[in-house]
């Protein structure tokens, strides 16, 4: 006689160590296995399309910044981007590298964030992610350094960006360059082998490669998937044709590999700072751009390569000095949509280490 | 560089294989009529010379008199993109079919449109708010909402 | 004195005050080793003020959360929920009548002191399980289920890896067994039986990176996630406790126990005991968490055959060469090189886990 039971309904989160925000997962359980899962939202939502339908297109840029907190200095580059498609904006050329410069830092800054993050979803005790964050702190100093904040930098602005690299940055920054890739080595020695995390990140969670283009996932995950996808290649937005650097890919599309790629963007991302450092020129850092914009009616579409996938604008102005809709693309939102077919059949650990290996941050999945 | 397809030259192409699907074929979109939504984007995506594997973004934009829903694509073979839109004249009920069987990135994409904007896709098996709670009350992103 | 000791009564009483505080102190200084200790190897600095070196950084964790509310949640069951840490916590307090600080200092020499190690050091699953069951909480349940499920299955290898150590001593009684390591601890005759000891032990105590039933990203806190206050403070108390006496048994079965040059036997025994734990604490901030099947995978398909073969290899060592002279450096070697090539071809032919399961609701 089949014993009779009943599923399981286990709700991990809003409030939950491994939610990465205030996410929630309500999930059908078998024993300890995925049977069904619904992602809910929004816990974190503010309105951020709507707010920005008040502000100019200045005052846009610190709710940019307050989306995805992470990568606050790419949020605000894809902003800038959108609206200087829009309002035909030229930017100097060391404003260019510096926003090269700032964005591939702001890379290796949510890589370290995503891969602690995703180990210690798999059950590390905090070591890698409080190495990981030893780095970010430089890295968070060097923002510092240039915009005066540690998070929310608020630093691009329409035409260029807000203030000149001060004399000390160039300086520390190549120190950082020098030493960053013995800490990476560090990493890959630490944790690549090690046979539990092997056994806990391999094979698990595989996204087949159809599947994550037909989802519209981007970024790190897609290219984990072995979607050779990189908008700084496809689409090189700012100056980033001048740059030499490699598309890291995956092969299986399992969470190991969404980690090993992001280690080797880390490692890319280097390679571009490198080369920017060497070749920024003199000059003015922002262009000549009125106060208070006005872009021509029309609509825009802004993109860049953010850290966590494709980041968006769609812009529309009707000539006034808001524009008439702001609309965010958001990578963390979109690269969870394969997320039930991700999950389902794996135990809730498994689960865990899967959702940790996409790397979202809820400020953007809800704005 | 991915090379932006001028809706003037897609335009005519997706009338010749949907004829009545167009509206109107302006430099930047191509505006499709509702009804064959389903149909042309099942068009862009499987044409050979089209081959939009990849949705960028869906979203909709209130013109007071229509809704306007707007979706990017991108094909990751030919790396091209193109914008095509759709209205919906009607303010109380607005209803444009879901792409969601086209390309499944529209999911949450057009539940946020449906939460925000209270345009309902219609074939979305999911379509309910997703950042609001159930209950809440209007769209916000309207632009009457206050 | 010795008089005194000769009477029951007062040598009950004595060693009861002893150890309670032994283990209530000796925790305290296993919970600033694993905070400092974990400082250290995480690149930061640790508690460091309170007191001089953070050293009471215990004390005010002890004093900030026994002055909390105790929080009982409406669903719960009260009394179960009331009973768990006491059920818990007092079988950990029971193993430590059984070790010998010195030689014989000890509350009670059962002849079967090892066999009481083990029955009575289960008993505390119980109360994790009633912790789990009666806190109506979802992730308490789970912490609790996956307690009992790796209980059950580490118990085995954990009682199977002593036998080879019984098998050489010739007795089952902790302090013989200490004694016969004179010349030479039985981590040397038994590296086999100490590494499927230790790793059975961690499942056992539920130290990382077998901890699952407290995994913190994704159980919350598994079992204690409704507990507050003094209770939790119980059960923290628990955790530690049961990593001290396994590190005490540890110590006491493979390291030789109080025995030891130049120091004196009890503050031996000390060391050896702290040092395990720190190698605990060690593991704990290297590894990552492995999964609920593959946690079972190792205790069937890895630890108990090769407790069994450890065991078989033990007898027909000791029929063959039976009372060795000396140092008996022929069993040592043998032993490594079986040891290393036993945990070598075993976890290349091993696979544990089976990854997805298609499944549907019955």
């Amino acid at each position: 006689m089949a014993l009779h039971t009943e599923p399981f309904i286990l709700n991990i989160g809003p409030v939950h160590p491994s939610t990465h925000g205030v996410f929630r997962i309500r999930a059908t359980l078998d024993g300890e296995v995925i049977v069904d899962i619904e992602p809910v939202f929004g816990y974190l939502h503010r309105g951020v399309e709507k707010l920005a339908e008040q502000r100019t297109y200045t005052g846009i840029i610190p709710l940019t910044d307050r989306m995805d907190y992470i990568t606050s200095m790419s949020n605000n580059l894809a902003y800038v981007l959108a609206v200087e498609k829009l309002a035909k904006v030229k930017v100097p050329e060391r404003a260019e590298y510096i926003r090269v410069i700032m964005a591939e830092m702001q890379r290796i800054c949510n890589h370290l964030v995503a891969a602690g993050a995703f180990i210690n979803d798999c059950g590390a005790f905090f070591t890698p992610f409080l190495y990981m964050f030893r780095e970010r702190e430089k890295l968070m100093d060097l923002f510092e350094m240039v915009s005066g904040q540690r998070l929310t930098y608020n630093y691009m602005r329409v035409g260029g960006v807000s203030q000149d690299l001060p004399a000390e940055f160039l300086p520390a920054l190549r120190k950082f360059l020098k030493e960053m890739p013995a800490h990476i080595a560090e990493y890959e020695r630490l944790i690549n082998d090690n046979e539990i995390f092997l056994a806990r990140s391999r094979m698990i969670g595989i996204l087949p490669k159809e599947l994550a283009i037909n989802c519209g996932i981007s970024g790190p995950v897609a290219r984990a998937s072995g979607v050779k996808w990189d908008l700084r290649k496809a689409d090189p937005y700012g100056i980033y044709d001048r740059f030499e650097f490699d598309i890291p890919t995956g092969t299986v599309g399992d969470a190991n590999d969404r980690y090993t790629v992001r280690i080797a963007e880390m490692k890319q991302s280097l390679r571009i700072i490198e080369q920017a450092v060497e070749k920024i020129p003199a000059g003015p850092v922002i262009s000549d751009v009125p106060k208070v914009l006005h872009p021509p009616v029309g609509e825009a579409y802004g993109h860049l390569e953010g850290p966590k996938g494709e980041l968006g604008f769609y812009l529309v102005s009707d000539g006034g000095i808001a524009p008439y809709r702001f609309h965010v693309r958001p990578p963390s939102l979109i690269n969870l949509t394969a997320l039930r077919q991700m999950l389902i059949g794996w135990k809730i650990q498994d689960a865990i280490t899967i959702f940790g290996s996409i790397d979202i941050t809820m400020g953007e999945v809800d704005r | 560089m991915t090379v932006a397809l001028a809706g003037k030259d897609i335009g005519p192409q997706i009338e010749k294989a949907l004829p009545g699907s167009v509206l109107e074929s302006a430099p930047g979109y191509v505006m499709l009529k509702p009804e064959f939504l389903v149909q042309a984007a099942t068009f862009l995506k499987n044409d050979p010379a089209m081959a939009f594997d990849y949705l960028n973004f869906v979203t909709a934009v209130d013109y007071y008199d229509y809704f306007e829903a707007v979706y990017q694509v991108t094909s990751m073979t030919h790396n091209h993109t193109l914008m095509f839109k759709t209205r919906c004249y009607n303010r109380v009920d607005p209803v444009i079919p879901s792409i969601i069987n086209v390309w499944q990135g529209a999911d949450f994409q057009e539940r946020e449109v449906y939460d925000l904007l209270g345009v309902y896709f219609e074939g979305h098996p999911n379509m309910k708010r997703i950042f609001l709670w159930e209950g809440f009350e209007g769209h916000p992103l309207r632009k009457d909402y206050l | 004195m010795t008089e005194l000791f000769a009477n029951p009564w007062f040598h009950w009483a004595f060693y009861t005050v002893l150890l309670i505080s032994f283990a209530l102190g000796a925790v305290m200084g296993l919970i600033y080793i694993e905070r400092r200790g974990m400082g250290r190897m995480q690149s930061r600095l640790g508690p460091n003020r309170t007191g001089p070196f953070g050293l009471l950084q215990a004390v005010a964790d002890a004093v900030k959360v026994l002055l909390k509310e105790d929080i009982v949640p409406a669903n719960a069951d009260k009394v179960v929920h009331w009973l768990a840490p006491i059920v818990a916590f007092v079988p950990v307090l029971l193993i430590f009548a059984v070790v010998p600080f010195m030689n014989g200092a000890m509350l009670a020499d059962l002849n079967i002191g090892i066999l009481y190690v083990f029955a009575i050091g289960s008993i505390s699953s119980v109360g994790i399980f009633m912790a789990g069951w009666s806190s109506s909480n979802k992730y308490s349940l789970l912490g609790a289920m996956r307690d009992v499920a790796s209980i059950v299955s580490y118990e085995i290898p954990l009682v199977l890896a002593i036998i080879g150590v019984v098998i050489l001593a010739g007795s089952l009684s902790t302090n013989e067994i200490v004694k016969a390591q004179a010349n030479i601890p039985f981590i040397l005759l038994q590296p086999l039986g100490f590494i499927i000891f230790f790793a059975a032990a961690c499942a056992e105590i539920n130290r990382s990176p077998f901890d699952l039933l407290e995994a913190d990203s994704e159980l919350v806190a598994g079992f204690h996630t409704e507990y507050s206050g003094m209770k939790f403070a119980m059960f923290y108390l628990v955790e530690y406790a049961e990593a001290l006496a396994m590190c005490a048994i540890i110590s006491t079965i493979f390291l030789g126990g109080w025995q030891g040059p130049v120091l004196p036997p009890w503050l031996w025994f000390l060391v050896k005991t702290f040092g395990m734990f720190y190698v605990m604490v060690w593991t704990r901030t290297t590894f990552p968490r492995v999964r609920i099947d593959q946690l079972m995978a190792l205790a069937w398909k890895f630890m108990l055959p090769l407790a069994l073969i450890n065991i078989v290899v033990t007898a027909i060592e000791v029929v063959i060469w039976p009372t060795p002279a000396g140092l008996p450096w022929v069993l040592i070697i043998v032993n490594f090189a079986v040891a290393g090539i036993l945990i070598v071809t075993w976890s290349r032919l091993m696979k544990y886990g089976w990854g997805r399961v298609e499944t549907t609701l019955r």
